[in-house]
């Protein structure tokens, strides 16, 4: 038996939520605010399969794999719009990719 | 071992099935287009740009069809729903009122688009294939009820909207409004995770129904129920652009393609709120006491974000996004109510907004042409000489959009009210009315533009048959809405979620 | 015990990770430790008896989007990227959100260790069948639908990346 519990998981996985949204919010490279979005997912998933784990089900594992797919959809769209913005552009910082205004 | 396919679920499955096919179809079509013109003995090959839009009718038509059949097989049942795939999917009139909504809307701007995308020079398969594959993800964000199943619903939706925003690959506003737009989606589906993953913990399963039960049993002040609550709708809020988390509207709204934003604004957005109302009417139901009150600050704050901005707004259509952020105001006060009369009000909210948006969006599109964008308030001016038949029918538009009486959206309003002031919502109200006035200003900016300032074009517009048509329809329908309200109140009274 | 002890070790790889993802001003030394920290959330789910995503998430996440990552990384030039400022100008801000968020899942959690005990977890005994046997399972049974629908997904991120990326379609 696991010796850890659940609770543990849990705090982990909002750290590292938190984590990801700190991300999201300071950096200002395109890709890099991208790669704090995984780690947001990553935490999700976390949630999900700790959640699993104590219910004795795979349901969550299930929630996983798709939260997976979904990611691996988005970042391939997501990286293709990257290249067409740089392309047009020559930048990635987010203050520079502002002619829409805020 | 349960049947896992069964007759039941094809039908409950049929119109997405239908949906994909011809979404699928399409891209195929594209391909073999010249050798089907060749076929037609049409000599110029550009003839292809009909094409395109005339194959996206079947769809639509075989899919009104499935439709239908649900509609006639739940009438014969006698039941409120039909469950299928294990309770994943849940045809009832919720879901068929806004899965009607959603195919008229894909009806509406297939028709209208060819014009403009040759003009932008990105007339291709794919943007219908993925008018269609859009529309079968908002078939299961309205019919699910299955967090999974809702889930992976919206995020086909939500990817086919990535790509249709961006569709102007040579444009830059294009290029930026559809990663703003990717990059704040991801990000608030990143929220809806986390919330969807404690609502997992909480009840042990994905199924709404069972999410729902073990939510009722909970305390009202159990902190992991509100934890659950506010992660879920940050998320659900983002998706319907309320205040607070609607930054990326005007962005996306603004630099997508016009015939797109008008998808956006309409199609996407009632399949966001039908998510909503799922969710917050499922599992939520029984800690309304909680949400309430934050939901009501919530369409307040978006109100007058919403309306306060567009007064100072240039661009057209970004005007149209603050103006379609409030109009999400005033349906959330709907769920705020929550009788009977503020669930059926956010039905004919969002059935009246479809026409009235569509149709404003449409004279947008019509004003697009060679090297003019036409989405600057200047553009409308002496639209009036120019040509008077789409300024009526801007007119009407903007009158049902400010919500005055012989047209639709006068009706929409009503019925909010009307909810507020039952449920003893007098200030909601109250404020709700004072900024019916502000939003007539800036309607009334654009309609005096149209007919009064001189304009330095004299030619009329150029719509394509399929853009009068819609234009005209929708006009048509946004004033008998208001005139003739009976038969639409009906069907929206088979709509509220039980 | 054990448990405890590998606990510890892929929290400290997964958190690391993740604070200099977030942290470092090189985008090529982000990715790198974001894939840090994917494996020590791979180790995690190790410990949670989902070994089926523990390949998972090794196999896709690290070895197919860290990757896809890397290459858009090298693609752009990121000599320019690297000399501009990397920070948002707005950081009292950003922070002050990231607190809110931080203190509101920590407030709830706290509080609701006592209430995560959701239903007393069912007496079911270990399962005989593997981890990948009963995913496959449940998967293709119940969840059947949404797999089905993962396909579609699937084909609009191919048809949306050749339309973005594609010069001439």
């Amino acid at each position: 038996m696991n010796g850890v519990p659940l609770s543990w998981y849990l705090v982990l996985s909002a750290i590292l939520f938190s984590l990801g949204v700190a991300g999201f919010l300071f950096r200002r490279n395109i890709i890099t605010i991208f790669m704090s979005i995984e780690l947001m997912l990553n935490a999700v998933n976390l949630t999900f399969i700790a959640f699993s784990y104590d219910l004795r089900q795979v349901n969550g594992h299930i929630f996983t794999f798709f939260v997976m797919v979904v990611a691996a959809a988005e970042a391939a769209v997501g990286l293709a719009i990257i290249l067409t913005v740089y392309k047009n552009r020559g930048t990635l910082n987010a203050d520079d990719v502002n002619s829409l205004r805020f | 071992m349960t049947p896992f396919y069964t007759a039941t679920d094809h039908l409950v499955l049929l119109p997405a099935i239908m949906l994909a096919f011809f979404g699928c179809a399409i891209l195929l079509l594209d391909h073999w287009a010249p050798d089907i013109m060749a076929l037609f003995r049409a000599a110029n090959p550009k003839d292809r740009k009909w094409l395109l839009p005339v194959f996206v009718l079947p769809g639509i038509a075989f899919t009104a069809y499935t439709l239908w059949r649900q509609q006639s097989y739940l009438a014969a049942s006698g039941a409120t729903d039909i469950q299928a795939f294990q309770g994943s999917l849940v045809i009832d009139g919720f879901s068929l009122f806004f899965n009607w909504i959603f195919l008229i809307a894909s009806l509406i701007v297939a028709i209208v688009s060819y014009r403009y995308l040759d003009i932008e020079g990105e007339h291709h398969g794919e943007y219908y294939g993925l008018i269609l594959l859009a529309n079968s993800g908002m078939f299961f964000l309205a019919a699910g009820s299955d967090l999974v199943t809702l889930f992976i619903g919206l995020e086909l939706m939500a990817l086919c909207f990535y790509v249709m925003v961006g569709f102007l690959r040579g444009d830059r506003r294009s290029n930026e409004a559809a990663m703003k737009y990717l990059i704040l989606g991801a990000f608030s589906s990143g929220f809806l995770l986390y919330g969807f993953s404690i609502l997992y913990g909480i009840g042990g399963s994905t199924k709404l129904a069972a999410i729902s039960e073990a939510m009722a049993a909970r305390e009202l002040d159990d902190p992991v129920l509100w934890l659950a609550l506010i992660t879920t709708a940050v998320g659900l809020l983002f998706k319907i652009s309320a205040a607070p988390f609607h930054m990326w509207a005007p962005d996306a709204y603004e630099g997508a393609p016009t015939t797109v934003t008008a998808y956006l604004s309409v199609a996407s957005k009632a399949a966001s709120f039908a998510f909503l109302l799922r969710i917050f009417l499922g599992p939520f139901a029984a800690s309304r006491e909680v949400w309430e009150p934050i939901l009501a600050a919530i369409a307040v704050l978006t109100m007058t974000v919403g309306n306060f901005a567009a007064i100072s707004q240039t661009n057209v259509k970004r005007l149209l996004a603050y103006s379609s952020i409030s109009h999400a105001g005033y349906m959330l006060l709907g769920l705020v109510a929550g009788n009977e009369t503020g669930l059926q009000g956010i039905s004919v909210y969002i059935l009246v907004y479809t026409f009235m948006n569509l149709g404003a969006f449409l004279v947008i599109v019509a004003l697009r042409r060679g090297n003019l964008i036409g989405d600057e308030i200047e553009d409308l001016a002496g639209l009036m000489r120019r040509s008077p038949g789409m300024a009526m029918l801007m007119l009407v538009f903007l009158v049902s959009l400010a919500g005055i009486p012989p047209t639709a959206g006068f009706l929409g309003k009503f019925y909010i009210f009307l909810a507020l002031i039952e449920t003893g919502h007098y200030v909601l109200a109250v404020i709700a009315t004072l900024y019916v006035a502000v939003a007539i200003y800036y309607y009334f900016r654009m309609v005096r533009t149209m007919f009064l300032d001189p304009s330095a074009e004299q030619e009329p517009l150029a719509g394509s048959f399929g853009l009068r048509l819609a234009g005209v329809s929708a006009g048509v329908l946004t004033l008998a809405i208001g005139d003739y309200p009976e038969p639409f109140l009906r069907l929206a009274q088979t709509s509220i979620l039980r | 015990m054990l448990d405890t002890v590998f606990f510890y070790l892929f929290t400290l790889l997964t958190l690391g990770g993740a604070i200099l993802t977030v942290a470092t001003r090189n985008a090529v030394h982000s990715a790198l430790f974001l894939i840090t920290s994917l494996l020590g959330v791979a180790g995690l789910y190790l410990l949670l008896h989902a070994e089926f995503l523990f390949a998972v998430q090794i196999i896709v996440y690290v070895g197919g989007i860290m990757v896809l990552f890397l290459f858009v990384i090298m693609l752009v030039n990121l000599d320019a990227a690297a000399a501009q400022r990397q920070f948002s100008r707005m950081w009292p801000v950003a922070l002050g959100c990231v607190a809110l968020v931080g203190l509101e899942l920590f407030y709830f959690l706290g509080k609701g260790e006592p209430a995560f005990r959701i239903a007393a977890p069912p007496p079911v005994p270990e399962p005989t069948a593997g981890n990948t046997e009963r995913i496959a399972d449940v998967l293709f049974s119940q969840y059947l639908l949404p797999f089905e629908i993962a396909s579609l997904l699937l084909l609009v991120a191919v048809i949306g990346s050749v339309v973005m990326a594609k010069k001439r379609i």
